[in-house]
């Protein structure tokens, strides 16, 4: 107890975040692991992994191993340091997002006035990961893969920055805490259903999700950008993934889905916590769903589809909420 | 060097697609010339699995040859049996027993399916969907059951023997394989609308990779992918051996010759093949499977070829004797090559995501063309 009075309570309280964010970050990239191969046996009509544990659930902790134990080969004539910055650099943008998800009304970090835009801000350095991963690896199918996923992840960045916006305009502030509030009973997913499909279109592109995983198309590019990567590297890129993943769900249920509001349950202090995380989770669900549905896009077609077809909507769904506010107003 | 050259040279890099690429389907090594994602001019680059197969033929007894035949094309190992038995039957002029051709059409009908199968499931992996094969997988497993049952091996069979096959088939084999026809003609409907309708498959391969009739005829492409550009050309219509002139069934053909014709071909075959295998169980006449030939028979002087329509296009054996029983002369002529030398001139300026694609509807099988 010393030792707590003599240290500020705010930096105990800094200690304590940081850890248990690192450890959800490993515990959601477990359950997706573990959920992405359940579903795909599902959908596949097969069990899935079955041997490792009662229903095959510990068959992440040897994957883990697994990965941990293996060598990271560097390609010769590769940038050493950028090699292995590159995954490290795939993983730290996505833990700093979680300072604004408000899981309930009162777990949150810091309920930032901006905090959509620094939400978005961050999650866009993913990227640069990517690009960098792809570029040092000295390996073309890598840079091909690189390249594919700056320009994808550009080009979607606007469709669904601009959706957003027009929610925005709705609820008239940029505060995570606030969109919630804003909605009511009302979810904004009745009020502006167009928005909310292109999100969910472009989240999918930009977490390299099938159908639009053009950066890694492993049919094309063998691996894509993480081609030359083993073990832990490659196991850092899959873990930045599922947390980008768990991020742009987060955001369409504070945005689209009226993040922790819902019906009371039985655990009534905590039934805030559980409607997020279910809502976030069947987002996942579905993302996984497609994945293991459709075939792959091809890349030219990827970029017109968001540029004759996103953009232009999503310009006019801004416009018509544009209008309408005003109307109301 | 001009200034268009120049500039080219500046441009271009070179791509080694392969020998170890997922797309590849094998050992084969395709040297790229790139400008960006578009591929200029492509080199398939052969060799890494030669076994000199035809070399083999030469140098071993005819009955010593029979294993070979299934190695080339494991896909069709049964119908790369029944075209070299056919041969060396018709070297010998020997008669097969009724029951035992309607055993091979059978059999072979059974073993083109499995090879459609596969070549379904792999050819959208090579588009990114990984479940259907998943699916396809599923229903091979019931057909390479069937035939396990019947010819002792699950993948490269050595089931046709000169004079008949190996062993007579039963009723266990009659009602599995009419079991089997009855579910895969449910699956068909989970493919077509897993597949067949969706709109990211159709954007993919519409208006992709055309095979002019007039292209096909120049490189010699036989198979599906010709019959996708509107030819009829079908071995077994068109040259008829066996019992398949006494059958009722179509020959698919498609309109453009695009890689979406190419998919729908082999998807109607499909059908096609399961009606002729209803037929033949239907009229399967009793009798012996197997007539006697003595293994150290000898060829009789002279030369023959014998053509069978693969799961991939024709394929025809021709044997010089000079009269032992070793082959003077085997010559092979495999589908997969000839339908691989059309890659050159069909992908230049081609994406690399559609070069990976066009090389899944040919169908290239790398063992048969390196053999």
């Amino acid at each position: 107890m010393e030792l707590l009075n003599i240290l500020p309570p705010e930096l105990l309280r800094i200690v304590i975040t940081a850890v248990i964010i690192v450890a959800f970050t490993f515990l959601n990239c477990m359950i997706l692991g573990y959920a992405e191969r359940k579903l795909a046996g599902f959908f596949q009509m097969r069990p899935g992994p079955m041997e490792v544990g009662p229903w095959g659930i510990l068959q992440l902790m040897i994957d883990g191993v697994k990965l941990i134990a293996k060598q990271l080969i560097i390609p010769k004539d590769s940038g050493k340091f950028l090699f292995r910055i590159a995954p490290l650099l795939a993983f730290m943008p996505v833990a700093l997002s979680f300072i604004v998800i408000p899981f309930s009304e009162k777990l949150q970090v810091r309920d930032l006035d901006l905090g959509l835009v620094f939400m978005l801000g961050i999650m866009a350095l993913h990227v640069v990961s990517t690009l960098l991963a792809g570029w040092v690896s000295n390996n073309k199918y890598a840079l091909f893969g690189a390249i594919r996923a700056v320009a994808q992840n550009i080009a979607y960045e606007v469709p669904m920055l601009l959706s957003l916006l027009s929610v925005v305009f709705i609820s008239n502030t940029l505060s995570m805490q606030g969109i919630i509030k804003a909605q009511g009973p009302l979810w904004n997913i009745f009020v502006q259903p167009l928005a909310f499909i292109i999100y969910f279109v472009a989240a999918i592109a930009e977490t390299n999700r099938a159908p639009f995983d053009l950066p890694e198309a492993e049919s094309e590019l063998t691996a894509g950008f993480h081609t030359e990567y083993s073990g832990m590297g490659f196991s850092l890129f899959v873990l930045g993934e599922y947390t980008n993943m768990f991020f742009v769900c987060a955001i369409a249920t504070v945005v689209f889905l009226g993040g922790w509001s819902g019906p009371p349950l039985p655990f009534f202090a905590y039934s805030g916590i559980i409607w997020f995380f279910a809502k976030v989770y069947f987002l996942l669900f579905v993302m996984i769903w497609v994945r293991w549905t459709y075939p792959r896009t091809r890349f030219d077609q990827l970029l017109n589809f968001c540029w004759m077809y996103l953009i232009p909507f999503s310009l006019v769904n801004l416009l018509l909420t544009a209008v309408g506010v005003k109307l109301v107003k | 060097m001009s200034q268009l050259e120049q500039t080219k040279k500046e441009h271009t890099f070179y791509l080694n697609m392969g020998p170890q690429h997922p797309s590849t389907h094998g050992v084969l090594r395709v040297l790229l010339e790139m400008d960006g994602e578009h591929c200029l001019e492509n080199e398939p680059v052969l060799g890494y699995g030669h076994r000199m197969q035809e070399k083999m033929g030469e140098s071993r007894t005819w009955a010593g040859f029979m294993p070979n035949t299934a190695r080339m094309d494991y896909l069709s190992a049964l119908i790369y049996n029944h075209g070299y038995v056919g041969l060396v039957e018709r070297m010998l002029g020997i008669e097969c027993p009724r029951r035992a051709e309607f055993i091979r059409v059978i059999t072979d009908e059974l073993n083109r399916v499995q090879s459609h199968l596969l070549w379904l499931g792999a050819y959208l992996l090579d588009l990114g969907a990984f479940t259907p094969i998943m699916y396809t997988f599923d229903d091979r497993e019931q057909i390479l059951d069937i035939l396990e049952d019947v010819t002792g091996s699950r993948l490269t069979y050595s089931y046709h023997r000169v004079g008949g096959v190996a062993r007579d088939i039963d009723d266990k084999f009659i009602d599995a394989t009419r079991a089997f026809i009855k579910r895969l003609r449910s699956r068909f409907v989970i493919y077509e609308e897993l597949v067949n309708g969706n709109i990211i498959f159709l954007k993919r391969v519409k208006d992709i990779a055309y095979f002019t009739a007039d292209m096909a005829k120049r490189y010699g492409l036989t198979g599906p992918c010709l019959r996708g550009a509107g030819i009829p050309y079908d071995i077994r219509k068109a040259e008829p051996y066996s019992i398949y002139p006494e059958l009722d069934f179509e020959i698919p053909v498609g309109e453009k010759g695009d890689c979406l014709d190419a998919y729908m071909v082999r998807f109607k075959e499909m059908e096609q093949s399961l009606r002729i295998i209803e037929q033949c169980l239907d009229k399967l006449p009793e009798g012996p499977s197997r007539v006697k030939v003595p293994r150290r028979a000898k060829i009789p002087q002279g030369d023959a070829s014998y053509s069978v329509e693969t799961g991939h296009g024709e394929l025809a054996y021709y044997m010089v004797s000079d009269g032992t029983d070793v082959p003077y002369r085997l010559k092979i002529r495999v589908p997969s090559f000839s339908n691989l030398s059309l890659l050159p001139e069909l992908c230049r300026g081609m994406l690399l995501a559609d070069l990976a694609m066009t090389m899944g509807t040919l169908d290239l099988v790398i063992p048969e063309i390196d053999r």
